[in-house]
């Protein structure tokens, strides 16, 4: 877990370097009654990194972002984020400590523009109260220009410059993940947490978005930790990969060397029976 | 040509963001804002006011503020007669113990004093959603108005149970009371319309009103782009319960004058209420005056064609115009969840392409 300081950057095997661990997870141990979807599992998140988790159906991957993001509170355990340990927060909290998500099954805000949608994502940045809102010209208004401006970014960013005043609840699918990215990005997390960000889609949606998670990596230089089950995704896009299977982490490691692992090797295809 | 946007081109975010989108729009609005304000007023006669404005008005500042709480953040409230009854009240407990204050101030601390209440009837929406929460509200209706009913201190132990609202004045004009000019109370009333629902605007359209819409659409989500889901829903009971409060002090006040709570503010005040915003349109402050206008109007209509003009029977109109709303209901929330106002902006949206659709 230590083998990392913030005097020596780790190398990766794509030669890209890498700050200190943004994100540790120690020993993290999270039960529902009798289920065990957690196991005491740590593992860390380096600043800058893409980290991808992976592993079959009910490994207790989503769970492990609703830990990271305060949906859960684990029973054992530590989780230390910026180099700090986090006391047991809501989930409004820990929005304002930097982390944003998307969620595996689209949860954006239905009834409101794509615009509004983003704009709701800078709501930790936007600090102007109940008075100053309801007069409007003035402070409020300004903050909405400020905060506008950084959303127009996003909007460009993501190429949905056209769908800037459509209803959400009527773009389709791929859009809609596209926009909840736009959410995500709006709030310029230092974390980003993305659950299954390709699920459904098609090969020319999976590359845009590839695309767009390698740029807002590259470009903003934001942490990625990402959920998703297609492997040659996850190959061509992580730089480490965390593998989990039944709730106990069984391999963490390059994506080149995940492949030659026996353990994750079973635990996708199976152990042959003699 | 008229009504387009066509050559309307928006070079900042001020302007792309603007009330009103189109110039046209823009323009109308002051004019019939204006007439309103300055015209009106010399022509106008004890009936208009009494029977056409002044509830207008008022149901319609109660319209706006159960919109903001229903409408846009998905609490679905029928304690609207009940926070009313307390902003009357209020207003009335004000004019009577401090007989030296101004109107204005009364109102707006009869305001405050129901947004303490709706808060306190609104913690439940902390734990339920949806259906369970309607009776919850519903719960704080039947309660205020009984307390109003058997707490004697709250109408000055009057004999008749009554309230009867006193003399007061909204900077030395008469606005209450007996002895009020059809002009004073239509502008004192409009004005409170005007400036309400004019912050009704500035706030659904800025950071708290996304954290309502956020909050009504999606929860979980909202939760973690840091909407505190506490915040949120108790923000929108307090600014709904303000605005219905204003509405209930006027109500009693400036129009009614007298109210007695088991009739003025009943549990068909609540649904009434909830009638105009779901036909007006649910999320809109527009659809709340449409709404207001359209549930206010009708039976005035209805009396004066039908009654008046066709000479049907006064029973048969009454009938057949409960009737009318009940099934205008069930349409809208099938074919129409959102009101009125959706069908304004779909044929504005077809004005700005027509002739050429294409």
């Amino acid at each position: 877990m230590n083998e990392v300081n913030e005097t020596q950057p780790t190398e990766s095997v794509h030669g890209r370097t890498f700050g200190a661990p943004i994100m540790e997870m120690k020993n993290i141990t999270m039960r529902f009654g009798g289920v065990i979807a957690i196991q005491d599992i740590s593992f860390d998140i380096l600043e800058g990194e893409i980290r991808a988790i992976i592993g079959p159906n009910g490994a207790g991957k989503s769970s492990m972002l609703n830990v990271i993001n305060g949906f859960y509170h684990p029973q054992e355990g530590e989780i230390w984020f910026g180099g700090k340990k986090r006391s047991p927060m809501k989930p409004y909290q820990i929005a304002y400590q930097g982390i944003a998500r998307t969620f595996q099954n689209i949860a954006l805000f239905k009834g409101m523009s794509t615009l509004d949608n983003i704009m709701t994502g800078r709501f930790t940045h936007m600090k102007k109260g109940i008075v100053s809102q309801a007069i409007w010209k003035g402070a409020a208004e300004k903050e909405e220009y400020e905060n506008r401006e950084i959303v127009e970014k996003v909007i460009d960013f993501l190429e949905i410059q056209s769908i800037r005043k459509t209803e959400v609840g009527k773009l389709p699918y791929g859009l809609q993940k596209r926009v909840e990215l736009g959410r995500a990005l709006a709030a310029e997390p230092k974390l980003l947490l993305l659950d299954e960000p390709m699920a459904g889609m098609n090969v020319e949606e999976k590359e845009d978005m590839s695309r767009f998670i390698l740029d807002v990596n590259d470009e903003f230089g934001t942490t990625v930790a990402l959920i998703e089950h297609d492997m040659g995704v996850v190959m061509d896009i992580a730089d480490r990969v965390v593998v989990m299977d039944y709730g106990k982490k069984i391999g963490d490691d390059t994506p080149e060397n995940i492949l030659k692992n026996q353990a994750v090797i079973d635990a996708y295809l199976g152990v042959a029976h003699e | 040509m008229f009504y387009r946007e066509a050559g309307d081109f928006k070079t900042s975010y001020k302007s792309d963001q603007e009330t009103f989108p189109l110039k046209l729009d823009k323009v109308l609005f002051w004019i019939a804002m204006a007439i309103a304000a300055f015209v009106v007023p010399f022509f106008l006669n004890e009936y208009w006011e009494k029977a056409i404005f002044l509830p207008f008005f008022i149901y319609a500042l109660a319209a706006i503020g159960l919109n903001i709480l229903t409408g846009y953040c998905g609490q679905v409230s029928l304690g609207t007669g009940g926070f009313m009854a307390v902003g009357a009240y209020a207003s009335f407990k004000l004019m009577t113990g401090f007989p030296a204050l101004d109107m204005f101030v009364v109102i707006m601390i009869a305001g405050l004093i129901t947004a303490g209440v709706g808060v306190l009837f609104g913690l439940p929406s902390l734990r339920i959603k949806g259906f369970y929460l309607a009776v919850a509200t519903l719960a704080s209706q039947f309660f205020l108005v009984w307390l109003f009913n058997k707490w004697e201190w709250t109408y000055n132990y009057s004999a008749t149970g009554q309230i009867n609202s006193p003399q007061r004045d909204f900077l030395g004009i008469v606005v209450t009371g007996p002895y009020t000019k059809p002009w004073a109370t239509y502008l004192f009333c409009l004005g409170f319309l005007f400036l309400f629902a004019w912050i009704a605007r500035n706030l659904v359209r800025g950071r708290i009103g996304r954290s309502w819409m956020a909050i009504r659409d999606m929860d979980i989500a909202a939760e973690i782009i840091g909407v505190n889901p506490l915040m949120a829903k108790m923000s929108a009971f307090a600014i709904s319960s303000f605005f219905v409060g204003v509405a209930g002090a006027l109500y009693f006040a400036v129009w009614l004058g007298a109210a007695e709570p088991t009739e003025a503010f009943s549990i068909d005040q609540s649904f009434d209420v909830l009638f105009m915003i779901i036909i007006g349109g649910l999320g809109s402050i527009l659809g709340s005056l449409i709404g207001a206008a359209f549930i206010v109007l009708l039976p005035v209509l209805f009396k004066n064609v039908f009654v008046g003009i066709l000479g049907i029977p006064t029973d048969i109109a009454e009938f057949s115009q409960i009737i009318l709303v009940g099934a205008l209901i069930v349409f809208f929330l099938i074919k129409e969840p959102h009101g009125i106002v959706a069908y304004w902006r779909t044929l504005k949206g077809k004005l700005r392409l027509w002739p050429f659709p294409y």
